[in-house]
């Protein structure tokens, strides 16, 4: 009896000494409730036939007919395919350009030269993708662009209307994320090797160990848990893209959906410019649940390598 | 010995210089393209080396652009209000978060924790903002949807507050009769200025260069922002291009020329620039300032 009161009379206490801090929790709390944990009761849209007449809550349930309909088509083939292996380019090139960079710099015994180095690769990271648009327009455009006026005719070349070719676009978005990443990705592994033993390289030095060696034999393995876990990461991410990327710098443009339509405009296109929201959600839930399930199992495989690096 | 490190230094040094000019080339070709004459752009192309320069299209600029400033204004103002908003929710969301001894604060790290894994994507996100909070043409499009917080900035600090804010400071605070509220304001927040200066930083560069919203939000051009106009110039551009047999040469000879769009990019890149020095040192601490743990 007493010990109730008590243990009841502490636990106000605590609610009363920590109710400040409750307090401050709500705003962002309410803003993760409105804007990540209400969308998720959204993903119910996907099973319905929506109908704005009666309503998002009310439209009819159909089940899993808009998942046929997605499944029938080759769009959904063509933007998983798409998405996948852009992603993939992106995972391996992206990471060894960045690690490429990564030694380079930490070469340079000049340090006001690294400093300048990377500020200036770091430029591209911080415009807009409605910018690196305009800049690639500079260099694509049919009529005015920089390839097509200075440099395909000092080569013997015919220009080449850049944005009604499909064939091209792999190279020209694979180049535009690199240009634009990997000056920030290069960060992280700087970071890294400069956190490492500088006696590891006199040691190797007094073997007679050549620069390369050293490279090879410690910088390399010394830096291999961050491009794992930075892979794995990527991994659990595959199935989300760029929307910026892949729906400005191509501009939009209907004849290079074939190479350049990934999951997340095909759901833009059919929410904000088809009105097909059912094919749009649907698309959406598979990109959620997939999305999903891989972020676990890159986390799990991230765990059983190293403990320390998972993100749970 | 010392001939290979020489030849490693050459190696390096170059491979840098053609990486940053890689970078910096196409920023010059768009700044070369706004100074040029018109007529040399139909002409010549863009080039780094215009035969003719001309300060045209800023004139025009200058003259004309009552929308290109109004849109100049409502970044300013979004990236502003944005940018403090999203680091006062942001730091109120984790300094509670960051005191072990507050009851729940696992479960409640771990409802933060579950955003970064879990989302439900464009098509419920758009709904639950347009139908049920009607957001749709308003200022807070801009502010308030993905950008004004997320789970991976209160999660890094978080883990700011709880490493690097000894909790004899918080106690000894307590002690002296402060409340939880003044304490954040007095104490919390003043000894973390370096990770609020980082996430404000990406914050701003967030709100800064969105478009995002304004094109899924908004179709009133009064409130486009910079970005947006950028982006509607471009594909009205490309629109009338794409139909370009069907007659509408006309309609794309009264769009703003060649040089004339350029330079709205440029006044779209020059505050970045100017800014860039003196935020440039918390990038990389941003990148390196500890795990982030759930």
């Amino acid at each position: 009896m007493t010990t109730t009161t008590l243990a009841r009379r502490s636990k106000r206490r605590s609610l009363r000494r920590f109710l400040p801090l409750y307090l401050m929790l709500v705003p962002g709390l309410a803003y993760l409730a409105v804007n990540n944990y209400l969308p998720l009761f959204g993903l119910a849209i996907a099973f319905k036939d929506i109908n704005y007449r009666k309503g998002i809550w009310n439209s009819d349930w159909i089940g899993f007919r808009n998942f046929e309909y997605l499944f029938k088509t080759s769009d959904a083939w063509l933007i998983t395919r798409n998405t996948l292996l852009y992603n993939a380019a992106f995972i391996v090139l992206g990471l060894a350009l960045a690690v490429a960079i990564a030694i380079l710099l930490s070469e340079i015994r000049n340090r006001f030269a690294s400093r300048l180095y990377q500020s200036i690769i770091l430029l591209p990271f911080l415009i807009s993708i409605i910018l690196v648009s305009y800049l690639v327009y500079a260099m694509l455009s049919m009529d005015t662009g920089f390839l097509n006026k200075s440099v395909l005719p000092v080569l013997g070349l015919d220009p080449i209307d850049w944005y009604s070719e499909p064939k091209y676009w792999p190279f020209i978005l694979t180049a535009v994320h690199l240009w634009k990443g990997a000056g920030y990705s290069c960060i992280v592994f700087l970071a890294a090797i400069v956190g490492i033993d500088p006696e590891y390289y006199e040691a190797a030095k007094l073997d007679g160990a050549s620069k390369w060696m050293q490279i090879r034999k410690i910088t390399m393995p010394m830096i291999t848990p961050v491009v794992i876990m930075l892979t794995l990461l990527g991994i659990g991410r595959i199935f989300y893209s760029d929307f910026g990327l892949f729906y400005q710098v191509p501009m939009n443009s209907g004849a290079l959906f074939e190479t350049t339509n990934v999951i997340d405009t095909y759901v833009f296109r059919g929410l904000m410019q088809l009105g097909d929201i059912g094919m749009s959600s649907a698309a959406g839930f598979y990109q959620s649940l997939v999305g999903f399930v891989l972020v676990l199992v890159s986390n799990y495989v991230v765990r059983t390598i190293n403990k320390e690096n998972a993100l749970f | 010995m010392d001939q290979e490190n020489k030849a490693w230094q050459w190696t390096a040094h170059l491979v840098m210089i053609v990486l940053s000019a890689a970078c910096v080339l196409p920023f010059l070709l768009l700044f070369m393209a706004s100074v040029t004459d018109e007529k040399a752009i139909v002409n010549d192309g863009y080039t780094l080396f215009p035969s003719a320069f001309s300060l045209g299209a800023y004139e025009y600029l200058w003259k004309q652009s009552g929308q290109i400033f109004h849109a100049y204004g409502i970044t300013v103002l979004v990236t502003a209000v944005g940018t403090l908003a999203s680091l006062l929710v942001t730091s109120l969301l984790a300094y509670p978060l960051s005191r072990r001894d507050l009851p729940g604060s696992q479960t409640l790290a771990f409802i933060v924790f579950f955003t970064l894994l879990f989302n439900g994507g464009l098509v419920p996100t758009y709904m639950v903002y347009t139908q049920v909070f009607h957001l749709k043409n308003t200022l807070f499009a801009l502010l308030i949807p993905w950008l004004l917080m997320n789970g991976f900035n209160v999660l890094l600090m978080r883990t700011f507050f709880s490493t690097t804010i000894p909790s004899a400071v918080l106690e000894s605070a307590s002690i002296d009769g402060a409340g939880e509220f003044r304490t954040y304001w007095r104490i919390v927040l003043p000894l973390s200025l370096p990770i609020l200066a980082t996430i404000g930083m990406f914050q701003g560069l967030g709100y800064w260069n969105d478009w995002n919203n304004g094109l899924v939000f908004v179709t009133n051009p009064d409130l486009y922002s910079l970005q947006n106009v950028l982006n509607r110039i471009m594909s009205d551009i490309q629109f009338l291009t794409a139909n370009n047999r069907m007659g509408t040469g006309q309609a794309l000879a009264q769009l703003p020329g060649e040089t004339f769009r350029m330079a709205i990019a440029v006044i779209g890149v020059v505050p970045i620039l100017v800014a860039y020095p003196f935020f440039q040192k918390y990038f990389v601490k941003g990148m390196t300032i500890g795990a982030v743990k759930g």
